[in-house]
């Protein structure tokens, strides 16, 4: 285990050098936040309909989105896409190491540094410095908190097992121009990013729950809003962790095919 | 140590198959429905064994099959054919196991992380390879003092020149202790004193540690200063095997005499036919000649009979060109 906990502290310490990158990302965040907001206030003040959420809870369902924005697996690991492409990966294979786990720990990097620098600013303004209205709302009581905390968890272990998939799919396609292209619109959509997923149409929820992505964004945040009962706690964790034990068992599969294709070209 | 020899190599056979590129645009949508693949054959047939301790020169042209062989060596690639069995293990099969015993160090690639300082990669590859700290620590004592590391250790690898980086990458692939070296190029690239340096380093290092070492290199001067024993290999197999005085003596016995002359003198004609001139830079004049036919002695005798010599020695041929016969000879 400790090695791959060294991977990933060191992964993390190269992650958290990019000061400006996280500061840039997370005025972008707060920005697209505040606009969201506004679109929903729009939508909520013109019609009369009862809503599957109310607004305070589809607010802060939108700032817990935009705070943990770095957690979704939008994109893959920079460093082992170069790496494949100038064929330094000729020294990762020679590390007594699973490139799998060696490579799933730098994914829990990916997705864990980047957002711990980011998600602390955007809650502190989205909490305190916004007009009543936009404000963020804190969970209704401590067992929401903690099936938060839980489900994060499980959406950081499902998001670490998609980012592997991207860093495996490099090895066919090298540049990732097309698994990167398709996939943040799947993810975006599917995970509640763009609109919080009870708002979507009723047919499609049954759908969506199954679906690996809704595990990303919107479980989280529903327990957090006690949107989710608590008590449903086992079988939303679970669907997490079931996706995850496939993508993961997928992308093993992926590797193992993958490596057999793998020639380090040159000296 | 088990009396068998470290490593033995038998039989191995590469090939690679390469998807041809059809040159220009119709060419290239062509390619979108119909690839042609054609075969490398990047070894054909590679035998040799290694003695513990041995410190051996890995050459060949461009393209001749060293690489692939220190990849399948390493357990990166798994060779089409052979048998291959190193430190009691075949590389691609136990390769986790495998890899935690040796360590390789490509020249023309880094191991070290680009942003952070180099301790940092030190310390993680103590993790990756679990050295326990005590050993640890003396490790990295001992090569921080044998490669002058001290004032780098804080740097950021970035910021470091190339010279500065291969000796942290020396020492990257030793920390772990393992019992056998591959070095591919470690000098490429490298201004004279960092050469001397990595060299020196890796003498010293076969002498006291008894360490194994594979070392590939373009650099002919790496060869001379380090290798006993040196292989060539040339389009997929072994064409040579041996001490480094066999191979001059298999290819040229050829000797060179050189005399300082002042510039202007005309030269007279040579009456020895087994000896000519060369090359002319200054006031030097380089003369082959071939020691089984003209004795030195009689040579200088002649010379120093009709020119007014300030200077003279005998060398043997610089290595570059005994190579670059040899790849002659074979046609590569």
């Amino acid at each position: 285990m400790k090695p791959y906990l060294s991977v990933l502290r060191i992964r993390s310490l190269v992650l958290l050098q990019y000061r400006m990158a996280a500061f840039a990302g997370m005025c972008t965040q707060i920005l697209f936040g505040w606009v969201r907001v506004m679109i929903l206030e729009g939508f909520y003040t013109s019609s009369t309909a009862l809503q599957p959420m109310s607004y305070a809870q589809a607010v802060t369902y939108i700032w817990l989105g935009q705070a943990m924005l770095r957690m979704l697996p939008w994109d893959g690991d920079l460093e082992i896409q170069a790496m494949i492409r100038k064929g330094d990966l000729a020294y990762e294979l020679c590390r007594p190491l699973g490139l799998y786990e060696h490579w799933f720990a730098r994914a829990i990097a990916l997705r864990t540094a980047p957002t711990l620098i980011r998600a602390l600013p955007v809650f502190a303004f989205a909490f305190f410095l916004l007009p009543g209205p936009y404000r963020m709302q804190p969970p209704p009581g401590w067992l929401e908190m903690g099936a938060w905390v839980l489900t994060s968890v499980g959406a950081l272990l499902l998001s670490a097992a998609i980012t592997n998939i991207i860093n495996i799919s490099m090895l066919w396609t090298i540049s990732g121009e097309g698994v990167l292209r398709l996939l943040p619109a799947l993810v975006l959509i599917f995970s509640g990013m763009i609109v919080p997923l009870p708002l979507l149409p009723e047919w499609s929820q049954a759908v969506l729950r199954f679906l690996p992505f809704s595990g990303l964004v919107d479980t989280p945040s529903r327990f957090y809003l006690g949107h989710l009962p608590v008590s449903q706690l086992p079988g939303y964790l679970g669907t997490q962790l079931a996706w995850t034990g496939l993508l993961v068992a997928l992308g093993r599969w992926l590797l193992h095919r993958g490596m057999k294709r793998v020639v380090v070209q040159g000296g | 140590m088990a009396p068998l020899p470290q490593v033995i190599v038998e039989n191995l056979a590469k090939t690679y198959r390469i998807a041809k590129r059809r040159t220009g645009f119709l060419g290239a949508l062509g390619g979108i429905a119909r690839r042609e693949y054609h075969l490398v054959r990047a070894l054909t047939g590679v035998s040799f064994e290694l003695e513990p301790g041995e410190l051996v020169g890995y050459i060949g042209p461009n393209g001749a099959g060293k690489s692939t062989t220190i990849k399948i060596l390493s357990g990166i690639l798994v060779p089409d054919s052979g048998r291959c069995q190193i430190l009691g293990k075949v590389p691609w099969r136990e390769r986790a196991a495998y890899v935690g015993q040796i360590g390789v160090v490509f020249g023309q690639r880094s191991q070290l992380w680009w942003d952070l300082p180099v301790v940092d990669s030190f310390d993680l590859l103590r993790d990756i390879y679990r050295v326990p700290p005590a050993r640890y620590g003396q490790s990295k004592d001992t090569l921080v003092q044998a490669l002058g590391l001290a004032p780098l250790l804080d740097v950021p690898v970035r910021q470091l020149s190339l010279g500065q980086r291969m000796r942290c990458e020396l020492a990257a692939s030793l920390l772990h202790a393992p019992r056998l070296l591959f070095l591919d190029e470690p000098t490429i690239g490298l201004d004279a004193v960092s050469k001397l340096a990595v060299r020196d380093f890796i003498r010293e290092l076969n002498r006291q540690r008894e360490l194994t070492v594979i070392l590939t290199t373009h650099d002919m001067d790496d060869i001379e200063a380090l290798c006993h024993r040196v292989m060539v290999i040339g389009r997929g197999s072994i064409l040579f095997d041996g001490t480094l005085d066999r191979l001059r003596a298999s290819v040229s016995p050829e000797r060179r005499l050189i005399i300082e002359v002042p510039p202007e003198l005309p030269l007279p004609e040579l009456a020895l036919p087994a000896a000519r001139v060369v090359k002319r830079e200054g006031e030097q004049v380089h003369i082959s000649f071939d020691p089984r036919v003209v004795r030195p002695a009689q040579l200088i005798g002649e010379l120093s009979a009709s020119l007014p010599l300030r200077d003279l020695y005998v060398v043997n041929p610089p290595i570059e060109e005994i190579i670059a016969k040899l790849y002659g000879v074979f046609d590569l």
